[in-house]
């Protein structure tokens, strides 16, 4: 086969390709064909790759499976952990494409250092700049996520402008790099701030803002790609990384209104700033709480029920025995469904993957929007390990640093029962006057056990 | 501007509406596997990190190379794997008993 034939099968095996990954989404959107899009998706790229392979310009194959061999070796263990460990993985798995957009970038620097137009030093510098900040910001998240880094946002005075003159700075090297391509120290000064600039832009961040975090730093992740695309003109690359950039841009805005936050406040890092205030203390209010056999009884006589849960549940590992409540409850004739809000977890749709994997069917998981209406109609709300989204305060109180944020109307339930282990207020620090309404029960001890002694009570009990 | 970078905007401006589109469709529900998805489909940077290790040009690029071509085929093997687990976890009332 000639050259050009050879190129003509490669390109049409991208074209495939693309195809592959639109239809891949497209499935993607009901629970019914998504396993399909993941077939065609592994298919797009399995083609692709493998015409790659028969490229005129690959002549060494060595380090090619050299790489292949280590990336199974990194990924599949990656592909087979836990569902708890998801929101880390994830995160790491943004670094990774980071981190080979970045480098394939840089790759393609150093060969054409000498004759590289402005245009292309632009393009090469946005893309290296983009892709190391991701790279480093997504190691910094998923250090967070995995416990291994403080969870709580780490803040210093005037942060912001110390951040964002690093990135300034970054970029101003790009533009003396666009005239003189071939001060390669400076390119390598460039690389090493846009690294910092990804430090310092995750460390300020907390626990409960990772939703957000995670999302924007998979929207960059994406758009690294398409600009390497951009850089070696590869429209497969342009396609890929702008479907998931925009895939990442799009759950960074859901979750940026699910928090009541702008845009603009996230994209510039200027995360977890809300902790400061305290809101007000309760005093001389009291609360109410009840035993697990109570709280059995309560729901045993429930017509309709409504379980919340945040990221407390999957910290507790209580997912299985909310499933055995599920069963139990549904057994007697109960009506349960589970409300979830967009930021519940650490990513978006955190909690949805852990209720699947314990088996509950996803007709029974409503978000937000679909399940606030039924609330007024609801006997007993059940909140898991869930607080600030719960917390009535958004909508009333316009002193409150979540005031205007959307949440979980469970105050309009008849009974609201909160499981939950202490008094202690949320990752904002705000007090929740959910807690002191008469309705209100709370069920104080470890979610696991305290959902697991409320399912021995059900089977136990007779009516 | 050059023309190859023109067509290409074109493309990039054209794949990131339909990306809107699609995404948009997305059930909150399948968030986690959406992103898992378009991970192991955005390491199709890899065919590119095959190029740049397999053309063998400095020592330099033939292990930036190497480390791309392992970072993104781990991003697509273990992308593809968790998205597969995670869907096959996701059942109707219907389909239970």
């Amino acid at each position: 086969m000639t050259a050009l034939a050879t190129q003509q099968l490669i390109d049409l095996s991208y074209i495939a390709a693309v195809i592959g990954f639109i239809l891949a989404l497209k499935w993607l959107s009901s629970p019914v064909t998504a396993l399909r899009g993941v077939l065609i998706g592994e298919i797009a790229c399995g083609v692709a790759v493998l015409a790659t392979l028969f490229d005129p310009q690959v002549t060494h194959y060595k380090w090619i499976i050299i790489g292949l061999i280590i990336g199974a070796a990194i990924g599949i263990p990656l592909g087979l952990v836990k569902m708890t460990a998801v929101p880390q993985r994830t995160a790491l798995s943004h670094a990774f494409g980071a981190l080979s957009a970045a480098l394939i970038g840089i790759g393609e620097y150093y060969v054409g250092t000498a004759h590289l137009t402005k245009f292309e030093m632009l393009e090469i510098g946005l893309e290296v700049i983009i892709g190391s900040l991701t790279f480093t910001g997504s190691l910094i998240a998923a250090g967070k996520l995995q416990e291994i880094l403080p969870q709580h946002p780490i803040t210093y005075k005037g942060q912001n402008v110390v951040s964002l003159s690093t990135l300034g700075a970054a970029v101003v090297i790009m533009l003396i790099l666009m005239a003189h391509p071939e001060y390669t120290h400076l390119f390598q000064a460039m690389i090493v701030v846009a690294l910092l600039f990804g430090v310092m832009l995750v460390t300020p961040i907390g626990g409960a803002d990772m939703p957000t975090v995670i999302s924007l730093l998979n929207s960059y992740a994406g758009f690294s790609a398409a600009l390497l695309g951009f850089v070696l003109n590869s429209k497969v690359l342009v396609v890929a990384g702008a479907l998931d950039g925009a895939s990442g841009f799009i759950l960074s805005v859901i979750m940026c209104k699910a928090m009541n936050r702008s845009f603009t406040n996230v994209l510039f890092g200027a995360f977890g700033q809300v902790q400061v205030s305290a809101g007000k203390v309760a005093e001389g209010r009291t609360v109410r709480s009840a035993s697990p056999e109570e709280a059995a009884g309560i729901l045993a006589a429930a017509n309709k029920v409504v379980i919340v849960p945040g990221y407390g549940m999957a910290v507790a590992q209580a997912q299985h025995k909310v499933r055995e409540l599920f069963d139990g409850l549904t057994k007697r004739g109960v009506d349960v469904k589970f409300g979830i809000h967009p930021v519940a977890g650490r990513m978006p749709g955190h909690m949805n993957v852990l209720l699947a994997e314990a088996d509950i069917p996803y007709d029974k998981m409503l978000d937000m929007d679909e399940i606030n209406g039924d609330f007024p109609q609801t006997d007993v709300a059940l909140v898991i390990g869930a607080n600030d989204v719960t917390n009535p305060a958004a909508r009333t109180d316009h002193s409150s640093p979540i005031f205007g944020m959307p949440i979980l109307e469970v105050d309009k339930a008849r009974t609201v029962m909160v499981i939950k282990r202490s008094m202690g207020a949320g990752f904002a620090g705000i007090e929740n006057p959910l807690y002191y309404l008469d309705k209100t029960l709370m069920l104080f001890g470890d979610a696991k056990n305290f959902v697991g002694a409320i399912v021995r009570e059900l089977a136990g009990g007779h009516e | 501007m050059p023309a190859d970078f023109v067509s290409n905007l074109f493309v990039f401006i054209l794949a990131a509406f339909l990306g809107f589109e699609l995404i948009k469709r997305v059930s909150p529900l399948l968030h986690t596997p959406l992103m898992s998805l378009t991970n192991a489909l955005d390491a199709i940077v890899l065919v590119a990190a095959i190029i740049i290790a397999g053309r063998h040009e400095t020592k330099l690029s033939t292990v930036l190379g190497l480390i791309a071509v392992a970072a993104s085929f781990s991003n697509m093997v273990g992308g593809f794997l968790i998205t597969d687990r995670m869907l096959h976890m996701f059942r109707a009332a219907k389909a239970k008993k």
